[in-house]
Parts: C-alpha cells; sequence; structure tokens
C-alpha cells in the first residue's frame, strides 16, 4: 500500500530532512507516525501524496512509484488518498455540502450522483444536520469532520491525517480519533501523524516514530523483533 | 463545462470588488489604446484625402488633333496606375479657372483670347500615390507628341512619402508600447486574482483535480473581465469621439470590425493573462 526504501530527502538549503527511512503499510493497516515538530512527519505526508520527491531511495503509495511519477499522474494518486490537515483547509465561502461535493467535482465525478454519495459521508461522520452550514459557524472538531468527509467521499484506500487533532479541544480530540479509528474498522488504512502521546497509548496500533528525520522505532518490527528473542 | 461556467461565475460573485476593479482596469488600459487608435484612425483618413489630390496634369499643345487627344485618354486609362484620365479643353479650362479664381474675374472676362491650354488629368489608383509612379507616369506622358508639358508638383508628393513613412513608424511604435503597456497592466490585474484565490488552488491540488481543470475558469474569467473590459473601452473611446466631433473637430470613428477587433483583443489579453499567471501559480504551489 505505502512502501518506503532506504528514502532520503533532503531539504532545498542543505541538510536532510528525512535519512534513510524504510517502513510499510499494509492495506487495512492504522498506523501512527510519532516524533517531535521537525522531526520529518510532515515530510513523510508530502512523499506519500506526492508533493514533495525523495531526493533518494524509492516511495511506493497505491501502485504508483512517486520517484518516476509524471506531474500529470499526481492528481489521480491522490484521488486514491484521503487527506485531512490540522488547519482543515476548508474553503470558507462555501457550505459543508459544498466542501465536500468539490472533492467529487474536481475529479469529474457525474453530477447526479453527487448529492447522495455527499449526504452519505456527511452522515458518516455525524453532520448530516449541518451540510448547509458555513465552516465559520461550525466548531473546530465539526470543521475537521467536514474535512474528514471531504476525504473519504472519493473512498480512498487511504486516509493520511496530518496532526488532524492539533487544534482541537481533548473532547473534539476524542471525537475525531473514534472517527478515524471507525474508518479504518471499515477497512480503510490511516496513517495518521501526530505527537499527541495520550492519544497514541489508548490504542493498540502500529507506532512509527521518527527523530530528526531517521526512523528510530517501529513498534511492527521491534515487537517482532522482541518476540523473537524472548525465550 | 458547466462546472468550469459555474466556478468562473462565482468568482464575480465572491470578489466583485476585485472583479470591477480588473475589468475597469482592463477598460481603461484599452481606452487609452482605443484613444490612439482614434487618432491613427483619424490621421490614415486625413492622408488618405491629402492622396487622392494626387494627380499629373499634361498640357497639350494649342491645336492638338482632336482624334488623337481621344485615342491618347484611351491608352492612358490602360496604363495599370490610372484611376481615370480626364480631358479638359480650353473652353473648360477658362469656365472653371474664371469659377475658382474669383480675384481675377475681372480680367478673365477682358480677354480677347483663350490663354489656356487643353490638359489632360491623370487620377492614379491607391497605392500608385507615391513619387516613383507619379514619375514614371509623368515620363510617359511626355512622350506624347501633342503634350507641351506634364506637372505633378514633385516637392509635395515627396512630402507627402516621407508624412505616410513616418505615420506609419510612429504607429507602430507608439501603438505597440501602448499595447505593451496594457498587457503588462491587464496581467498583472488578472494575476491579483489568481493570488487571492492560491488557497483554494492549493486545496483543489490536494483533492486531486488536474492542472487543466484548476486552469480553466481562471482561463474563462479572464476572458469574460477582458471582453468585458474591451467593450467598456469602446463605450469610452465611442463617448470620446463624441465630445471631439461636439467641440473640437469633424472626425471618424472605428469601424465595427476595428472595435470588434479592440474587443477581441481584450479577451485575448485577458485570456494570455490568465494563462501566464495560473501557469506560473500552479508550477509554484
Amino acid at each position: 500500500m505505502i512502501k518506503f526504501t532506504n528514502v532520503f530527502k533532503a531539504f532545498p538549503k542543505g541538510g536532510l530532512a528525512l535519512k534513510d527511512v524504510s517502513f510499510h503499510v499494509a492495506k487495512g493497516e492504522f498506523a501512527f507516525l510519532t516524533g517531535h515538530s521537525g522531526a520529518g512527519k510532515s515530510t513523510v505526508m508530502k512523499l506519500i501524496y506526492a508533493e514533495e520527491r525523495p531526493t533518494s531511495g524509492d516511495v511506493r503509495v497505491s501502485g504508483y512509484n512517486v520517484n518516476e511519477m509524471r506531474p500529470r499522474e499526481v492528481p489521480l494518486l491522490r484521488r486514491r488518498l484521503g487527506i485531512v490537515f490540522q488547519d482543515f483547509r476548508l474553503l470558507e465561502d462555501r457550505t459543508s455540502e459544498e466542501n465536500v461535493a468539490f472533492a467529487l467535482e474536481v475529479t469529474g465525478a457525474r453530477s447526479s450522483t453527487i448529492p447522495a454519495r455527499v449526504m452519505r459521508v456527511l452522515t458518516q461522520v455525524g453532520l448530516a444536520a449541518k451540510a448547509q452550514a458555513y465552516p465559520r459557524e461550525l466548531s473546530g472538531g465539526e470543521q475537521q469532520r467536514v474535512a474528514i468527509a471531504r476525504a473519504l467521499v472519493n473512498e480512498p484506500t487511504v486516509l493520511l491525517a496530518d496532526e488532524p487533532t492539533g487544534n482541537l479541544d481533548e473532547r473534539a480530540t476524542r471525537g475525531v480519533f473514534q472517527l478515524l479509528r471507525d474508518i479504518n474498522a471499515s477497512g480503510t488504512a490511516v496513517v495518521m501523524a501526530t505527537h499527541d502521546l495520550d492519544l497514541v497509548r489508548q490504542a493498540p496500533y502500529r507506532v512509527i516514530e521518527l527523530q530528526e528525520g531517521a526512523l528510530v522505532y517501529d513498534s511492527a518490527v521491534d515487537e517482532a523483533r522482541d518476540q523473537a528473542a524472548a525465550p | 463545462m458547466n462546472l468550469t461556467f459555474r466556478e468562473a461565475m462565482l468568482t464575480f460573485k465572491r470578489a466583485p470588488l476585485l472583479s470591477v476593479l480588473s475589468v475597469t482596469t482592463i477598460a481603461f488600459s484599452l481606452f487609452v489604446l482605443g484613444l490612439f487608435g482614434l487618432v491613427v484612425v483619424n490621421l490614415q483618413d486625413a492622408l488618405h484625402n491629402v492622396e487622392e489630390r494626387v494627380e499629373v496634369v499634361a498640357y497639350l499643345l494649342p491645336g492638338a488633333p482632336i482624334e488623337a487627344t481621344a485615342q491618347a485618354l484611351k491608352d492612358i486609362e490602360a496604363f495599370p496606375e490610372v484611376q481615370s484620365a480626364t480631358y479638359v479643353s480650353e473652353d473648360d479650362a477658362l469656365v472653371r479657372a474664371r469659377a475658382e479664381l474669383v480675384e481675377l474675374r475681372d480680367v478673365m472676362q477682358e480677354l480677347e483670347r483663350n490663354p489656356l491650354p487643353a490638359s489632360i488629368e491623370v487620377k492614379l489608383k491607391p497605392g500608385f500615390r507615391d513619387t516613383d509612379h507619379v514619375s514614371a507616369v509623368a515620363e510617359r506622358l511626355r512622350g506624347f507628341g501633342f503634350v507641351d508639358d506634364v506637372r505633378f508638383g514633385r516637392d509635395w508628393v515627396e512630402k507627402l512619402d516621407r508624412l505616410r513613412g513616418l505615420a506609419a513608424a510612429v504607429g507602430i511604435v507608439v501603438g505597440a508600447a501602448f499595447a505593451v503597456v496594457a498587457i503588462i497592466i491587464i496581467g498583472t490585474t488578472i494575476r491579483m486574482a489568481v493570488l487571492q484565490r492560491s488557497r483554494e488552488i492549493a486545496i483543489m491540488r490536494l483533492v486531486g483535480a488536474t492542472d487543466g481543470f484548476i486552469r480553466r475558469p481562471f482561463l474563462l474569467q479572464g476572458a469574460i473581465k477582458g471582453l468585458l473590459g474591451g467593450a467598456v473601452a469602446i463605450g469610452l473611446s465611442f463617448a470620446a469621439y463624441l465630445l471631439i466631433n461636439r467641440y473640437l473637430l469633424q472626425s471618424a470613428f472605428f469601424t465595427q470590425e476595428q472595435a470588434a477587433a479592440i474587443v477581441v483583443f481584450g479577451a485575448l489579453i485577458g485570456l494570455l493573462g490568465s494563462a501566464t499567471s495560473v501557469g506560473r501559480h500552479l508550477k509554484r504551489v
């Protein structure tokens, strides 16, 4: 699904954002990407959705090779991903419904199918009643749910969430996290970058930790090794 | 296409002030260009009027045979440069002189004998009214045996030649300068509209919109702004033309084709301005 092999990424002004990072996220998996700010989490995310290209090494996502991708293939890859950000990135002058529909429209979906699909995902995130509300009329948690609905509407195989709870209070955080778990339970792989360790401890999911651009811990690998080493 | 149109129209609704500003800027840039265009059109008209008066006159020897003159008239009309050749008899010349030279009317009345020679007045076709062609025709007229003298105002035709060249050069240089300024101003205006929506463009890209999809509404919107700006510019130019006509001098306005060309030019600049600024923006995001 997502496979990094010996990935290096240099900053444009020198220095390395990622140093020899390798991991593999399987279909349907839930993985946390943790580390302090500046550890390289966002760079990993950007490589996954082909906003950046690796300096060396290999990045494969959903059948695409990010290193060798042609620019015109990038939108096709992104349609298979759902992306959620800390700052929601909703269009302020469109309602929840329009924000979600927008993601379908840009992919050239048949307009007759759009309203039903939009309502279905808004229902899924619990915001059907606020379909007509503008982002400024919604709380932070609700805005993030709209963003998640937008990410889901194209039925992605992977949902990328870059600090999705970073701007939310504790209650909204729990709600959004539960939503992501439900989405994962229905078969969508989720990669969630976060530095909220409480959240990480709450759930029995895989943890990949970055430190200064290097992968320092991967629970999938380390636990397997620990088990192998145990008597 | 529907979606493209809807998105393009949404911009006008969402950012009405900036849209009005863009259209106004385009309108005034094209208006300045239009005013210059009016000057050029009128100058050309004036030059054309002067050109019409370029003619070669062959004065005939007294007693030139009528048959030979008639034949010569046909031959001259067959010259490729010649538009018309008119025979003016001695009597006609006198009548015309009496009418035109009012001050000398008394002298004319008292004449015992008509001193004026008969002549052939030759008008040239447009495109042949320059020194070289006029001289060539004059030379050929001198070849007729019964022609006494040929006149065409060499200095005057040469001056006209120079004036024509100068007008063309100034027209091209100043016109190009105005056009470049208009393009830069309009491009900048359109760029502002694109920058205003950079966040939206970034989001569109994240959800998997192709560059073409993102670009299309901007192109349409740019073209519409250019079109509107062009139409307003023609309206302003027409108002200016009416004012000039009423208070300053009789002048000419653009033909329908010229007016349409200005509007189309506006639409094209709008389109190109959008294309370059969106293209640049898409590369950077």
